[in-house]
């Protein structure tokens, strides 16, 4: 038998091009391009130097008085420095803000932790577990002489952050069950799903909340208190809930139907089926949808101010009432702003490498 | 028209039981009257134009669809609602279907370790090397740890055989195992079928293989329209065909 060479590989074209050509292509390419380039140009130099000026140059950067923001041009950073304390913790006890910034620094490095994929073992769960407590210890006090803090005064990013990672960490194993619930084979599984989704998704989450705060006692026995933040908490999972249900019922809709069958051929039961087989394949192909639920849930805990929880934003709100600094309300929410922002370009930033991580069955 | 002959002949007691077995789409009647007898040991080919209802009958066999009046025994097991019995039949029968199948994000060792370790509460290390083996019986176990998309059709196919093997069936259903491959990829699973075949497994497989039939199957049932037309041997089948259906099919896929 003769051995039959190879073809020769040719290189492919280069596709690099020059400065020049780039421009040529890219910005200039036709008649209408070029108009829009010398457009946005043209925006961008009238634009650009009054936001500089205002943000950078004309600003006040240092610690200083009202009268010399008033002064000055530009944003007054001054106040930030003034009011960051009051922003960040909002009402916690001032002498006591260490124990909130722990607190969140563990929750944060717990978090953190936890999106790195080889540290996903059982010692992760003993590590939230104790992280857990030692925040819960942290923020209530009461023992080991730290004086106790009642939930109606924990306030700022800490309450933010606690609302929105127990939001999400009890809303999303709750949504998957909603999902299956929808499509289950039994009527009355199925008809609470779909009752419970369509009204949850159909009120704002502002009436959830006053009706868990004002409606819900009502309901209780009296003498039993349940405070205002469990309230909210509660509010909170059950609207995201709904919709982490109807994202990942997507996701359960796109696995084939052969998944099921070569699972159920093989005598695999509905849970393991859908453990190890439908869901693992239905979340990855939905994680877009699912962390932007994560982003609208920790934006959404904004909403608590409504049944007067000191979150992030109500802090700010709080600081900028301030009769002195009270012309200085754009600066405080530009500061909370930025970290709104950072904390949600974080989990896009995550969403995105964990779906390149997860695609390595699809990749050839 | 004459019963068609249902008798496993020259074999054990049936195994598989099928007695006037329909089925429903809607108003569409898939399945009319079917009645077969499969011995241990047997292997039956099911042949028949497309939408004749054989997919459907030989998913009726695993409870993949459920047949609205009639008796189906499968190792001793009637086929009823009962979920304990519908899982007893599944463990029974392994399945091989037309698109393979694989779970497409566990390695291959995974796909074929997970039954077992699931259902059969088999300790990993055992559920590998069995998996091992059978990876090698099916001349792949240098996949092993490859992804099912990084392999061709053939290699999947083979792969979602030694799948089936893993559980230990005793009973192995083919569902067009081979209509969805590249032409070149079909011999290197029928091999494999060829061989599962001579060590004595019961077989029913659909497929519009005729060499495969001819050479393998000890009974070919022809389908058309919801029942069978007809059963016999390879010899009879193709030789001495009773009905003008059988014909015309035969007429139509061997002279193309």
């Amino acid at each position: 038998m003769t051995v039959l060479a190879d073809p020769t590989p040719t290189a492919a074209p280069r596709d690099r091009i020059g400065v020049v050509e780039w421009l040529r292509t890219r910005l200039f390419s036709s008649v209408g391009n070029t108009i829009l380039t010398l457009a946005t140009i043209l925006l961008l130099w009238f634009a650009l130097p009054p936001i500089a000026n205002w943000f950078v140059f004309d600003a006040v950067w240092w610690a200083a008085p009202p009268e010399v923001c008033r002064a000055a041009q530009g944003a007054c950073w001054a106040m930030i420095h003034e009011k960051h304390r009051l922003i960040i913790f909002g009402r916690y006890p001032y002498a006591e803000h260490w124990r909130p910034l722990i607190a969140m620094l563990v929750l944060i490095g717990l978090i953190g932790a936890s999106t790195h994929r080889p540290f996903w073992r059982r010692e992760l769960f003993a590590a939230w577990g104790a992280g857990l407590l030692v925040m819960a210890v942290l923020m209530w006090g009461g023992i080991f002489g730290l004086t106790f803090v009642e939930t109606t005064l924990w306030g700022g990013l800490p309450l933010t952050l606690i609302l929105t990672t127990v939001g999400i960490a009890v809303a999303f194993p709750w949504g998957v069950l909603l999902a299956l619930g929808r499509q289950s084979q039994m009527p009355i599984i199925r008809t609470l799903s779909i009752v419970y989704i369509e009204l949850i998704r159909g009120v704002p989450l502002i009436s959830l909340l006053f009706m868990a705060s004002f409606m819900f006692p009502l309901f209780m026995p009296s003498g039993v208190q349940i405070s205002s933040l469990l309230r909210a908490q509660v509010a909170i999972i059950l609207f995201a809930g709904a919709y982490l249900a109807e994202v990942v019922r997507g996701g359960l809709q796109a696995v084939p139907r052969g998944q099921v069958e070569a699972a159920r051929s093989l005598g695999l039961g509905y849970w393991p089926t859908m453990w190890k087989i439908v869901l693992p394949q239905a979340i990855r192909m939905v994680i877009p949808g699912i962390v932007n639920s994560f982003i609208s849930t920790f934006k959404d805990t904004s909403l608590v101010a409504i049944v007067s929880l000191t979150d992030l934003m109500l802090a700010a709100r709080q600081a900028v009432g301030d009769p002195e600094w009270r012309a200085f309300g754009i600066e405080g929410y530009v500061f909370i702003g930025l970290i709104y922002l950072i904390f949600c370009y974080l989990m896009s930033r995550y969403s995105q490498r964990l779906e390149v991580q997860l695609n390595t069955g699809r990749k050839r | 028209m004459s019963q068609p002959q249902t008798q496993a002949r020259n074999q054990g007691a049936a195994i598989i039981e099928l007695a006037r077995v329909n089925k429903w789409y809607g108003q569409f009647h898939v399945l009319r009257d079917i009645d077969l007898q499969v011995g241990k040991g047997e292997r039956i080919v099911v042949c028949g134009p497309s939408g004749s209802g054989k997919s459907t009958m030989i998913r009726c066999v695993n409870a993949l669809e459920e047949h609205q009046r009639g008796r189906i025994v499968v190792n001793g097991t009637e086929l009823t609602r009962d979920l304990k019995k519908i899982d007893q039949v599944r463990r029974d029968c392994g399945m091989v279907f037309q698109q393979f199948n694989l779970f497409p994000h566990l390695s291959v060792l995974e796909n074929l370790c997970l039954a077992p370790i699931w259902v059969r509460k088999t300790p990993r290390k055992e559920a590998e090397e069995t998996a091992m083996r059978y990876l090698e019986r099916v001349q792949i176990a240098e996949q092993a740890h490859k992804f099912p998309n990084q392999l061709s059709g053939g290699q999947q196919q083979r792969v979602a055989i030694a799948r089936a093997l893993c559980m230990n069936p005793e009973i192995m259903l083919f569902d067009e195992p081979t209509s969805a491959l590249d032409p070149e990829m079909i011999k290197e699973v029928l091999d494999v079928m060829v061989g599962l075949a001579e060590e004595g497994m019961t077989m029913v497989c659909v497929t519009h293989e005729m060499g495969f039939a001819r050479s393998v199957a000890d009974r070919i049932v022809f389908m058309d329209k919801g029942e069978i037309v007809e059963i016999g041997t390879p010899q009879e089948f193709f030789h001495a065909p009773k009905s003008d259906r059988t014909r015309l099919f035969l007429s139509q896929i061997l002279n193309h």
